[in-house]
């Protein structure tokens, strides 16, 4: 498959949480988790879904899984329809995304084996046979670079590396398309989070697979996608291929995530801060523009509406009023 | 750069030999074997190794918190010139222990009880260590109080906690993880500690609050004249944050130095491989091959020979010895001679 077909399209998706009429009472306000967004996955590429925590980067990951249920907004998956389902026919209509969870510690059963955890999830899948499905585990447990003797082994006897292993092996079992990778490399040292990583890129090459990748972790990201879309509360704020983003970003809150990145270059500290405080509650977004609260560069008419996203000259596309002005003072000053 | 102070005042923390085992079922782990480290007044030092290298055995050593079955074999600890080892449990709780010494811990949405208003949790501090000495009658009791609520309020007011007077009348789960580990830093500067130890204080929170929070600790420490021991995993923190900086592995220390002098030119194949695997130096995400050995079966000689790309035979024949390359830098590893000059390294 070509490199830029578009697999998987994500339009106006709206999330919406809670939001409940409750007797003679006023009804409970809703919180949007995710507000809008929109985005396209090309055939084997490895896109970056960057934000803080409670910016919505796990919800939109888990609306395009299907195992969240969008509440507006069109999801197409080969320019076949999805969205708008029953949770388990959405489910089964997007067999083709996989997701690997955070926290595969968590994930695992405690109480099951390897072996059984990895074999539960071909029998829901519909792999009868036992032959089959040994068969099937072991190419899976090679692939990511384990053995046969981690089988009978049960996560606690794990290190974390290779309980992600065990993660994406569950997984690649399914035989996925796309795969949801949250946050893969957290909590990890660096010298086994780059092993992990190491393995997802050559997984890609080996078996055709196309990532979204969820971190915070900017430096990460920078290393391993192809391009990056930043969310902020629920929106997307900048999107743009990675070298264009890291290179030369174009929204105040990109600037400010690739500013507080810690460099092994000391005098960080030093630095005015881009971004102050912590980010509003989703409960209750700011109007307009929702880092305006946080933005060094907000003035009234941000307040007012939700800026439109603007594609700019050199293939950004970023939702922020002053851009242009911004970008004119920053390549001057 | 600031100039370095002499290097012969008497250090707040100073750790030597120290060797600590622990025996469970399977038999004894020497977890901590040899290490060094000294802290001097005013100075931010960082430990910096992978998980299960013993960098929070370090920290609970010190503190005297061991798990059960711990033993401190050998070595000493002295604060401020007092040997820690020496003072019986009574009085590490009364005189030491978020005293003396402060404490801020990783995981700020574990470290707060969830049912106790934050202002109670913290001035349960406060009352623990004041109560000291004083014969408490009801009205000096009354007093003390008072006195430590202004003071809280106004560390409050100093780590940035919006509304300091009504934050201490509300719950835990009101703060978001970067308020609740500014409220832990406030607790550990309670009672006006000159050592404040963090183990991992940003690992559980966003960048941009992690560089709040390093920025908060390191204006702290000067303002307040306190001396701090930082753990982490990482090497782009200890840059922006520490003076100093040890490299331990697998229970011993390999490498220490002002961290200017280490980021420039690491000596220690271990420094050299955990600086590679900074996404800031590697695109090849290589890593460290293998893994760090079970302290129950620790590799003979330097621990770290296994992984080692430069391992030779003598490796394997005793710990190297420390060998000094001045301006405080040493580094323990065969490749280096006792005139402090690199031996094979091509």
């Amino acid at each position: 498959m070509a490199e830029d077909t578009v697999i998987l399209r994500v339009e106006d998706v709206v999330t919406e949480f809670g939001g409940r009429r409750r007797f003679l009472r006023r009804p409970e306000p809703s919180v949007r988790a995710v507000d809008g967004v929109s985005l396209e996955l090309r055939a084997g590429e490895l896109l970056g879904l960057v934000g803080e925590s409670g910016c919505g980067k796990s919800t939109l990951g888990r609306t395009i899984l299907g195992i969240q249920r969008e509440t507006e907004g069109e999801i197409r998956l080969d320019a076949r329809l999805v969205s708008g389902l029953p949770p388990r026919q959405a489910r089964a209509a997007r067999r083709d995304i996989q997701y690997v969870h955070q926290d595969p510690g968590a994930a695992l059963d405690p109480w099951w084996s390897i072996g059984r955890t990895l074999a539960e999830g071909l029998l829901i899948n519909g792999v009868s046979s036992s032959a089959e499905r040994t068969e099937r585990i072991d190419r899976v447990l090679d692939a990511v670079g384990l053995d046969e003797s981690f089988k009978p082994r049960y996560p606690h006897e794990l290190s974390g590396g290779q309980l992600r292993r065990v993660g994406l092996a569950r997984i690649l079992s399914l035989s996925p398309r796309i795969v949801i990778l949250d946050e893969p490399t957290s909590g990890l040292d660096m010298s086994v989070q780059a092993t992990v990583l190491k393995l997802v890129r050559d997984l890609r090459e080996r078996l055709g697979l196309t990532y979204i990748f969820i971190s915070h972790d900017l430096s990460v990201v920078e290393r391993m996608c192809t391009r990056v879309v930043i969310m902020y509360l629920g929106r997307i704020v900048e999107k743009a291929e990675t070298k264009r983003v890291f290179g030369s970003p174009k929204h105040p809150y990109t600037k400010a995530l690739l500013s507080a990145a810690p460099r092994l270059q000391p005098g960080q500290m030093a630095g005015e801060s881009l971004i102050r405080g912590d980010p509003p509650s989703a409960a209750a977004i700011p109007s307009g523009c929702a880092f305006r609260t946080r933005c060094p560069h907000a003035i009234s008419a941000c307040a007012e509406e939700v800026p439109r996203t603007e594609r700019t000259g050199d293939g950004h596309e970023v939702a922020c009023l002053r851009w242009r002005e911004l970008d004119r003072e920053g390549t001057r000053g | 750069m600031t100039t370095r102070p002499t290097r012969s005042v008497t250090p707040i923390l100073d750790v030597r030999g120290l060797r600590v085992s622990i025996s469970g079922d399977e038999g004894r782990a020497q977890v901590l074997d040899n290490i060094d480290l000294s802290i001097a007044p005013g100075r931010i030092v960082g430990v910096v190794g992978e998980s299960g290298c013993g960098k929070s055995t370090v920290i609970r050593a010190v503190l005297r918190v061991l798990p059960r079955g711990a033993e401190i074999e050998s070595g000493t600890i002295r604060f401020d010139g007092e040997d820690l080892l020496g003072l019986g449990e009574g009085e590490m709780a009364r005189r030491i222990r978020g005293k003396a010494i402060g404490f801020i811990p990783q995981d700020p949405y574990l470290a707060l009880n969830p049912v106790f208003r934050v202002g109670t949790q913290l001035l349960e501090i406060m009352r623990w260590h004041a109560a000291d000495g004083d014969g408490e009658s009801a009205r000096r009791a009354r007093s003390a109080r008072k006195r430590h609520r202004e003071r809280l309020v106004e560390l409050l007011r100093v780590v940035q906690v919006p509304d300091p007077d009504r934050a201490l009348e509300r719950y835990p789960h009101q703060f978001s993880g970067g308020q609740r580990q500014r409220l832990l830093i406030a607790g550990a500067l309670a009672c006006e500690p000159r050592l404040v130890i963090a183990d991992e204080p940003t690992t559980a929170l966003d960048v941009t609050t992690q560089l709040e929070i390093l920025k908060l600790l390191r204006s702290l420490s000067r303002e307040y004249d306190v001396s701090m021991l930082f753990v982490t995993h990482d090497f782009g923190v200890v840059a922006q944050l520490c003076d100093e900086v040890n490299v331990i592995y697998a229970g011993q220390s390999v490498e220490a130095g002002d961290t200017v002098d280490i980021l420039e030119a690491p000596r220690h194949p271990y420094t050299r491989a955990l600086l590679a695997c900074h996404p800031d130096h590697s695109d090849d995400l290589t890593g460290i091959p293998g893994a760090v050995p079970s302290p129950l079966t620790p590799p003979p000689g330097c621990r770290f020979h296994p992984r080692c790309e430069h391992a030779r035979a003598d490796c394997r024949d005793g710990r190297p010895t420390r060998v000094q390359l001045g301006d405080g830098h040493s580094v323990e590893c065969v490749l280096y001679s006792e005139t402090g000059e690199e031996t094979a390294i091509g």
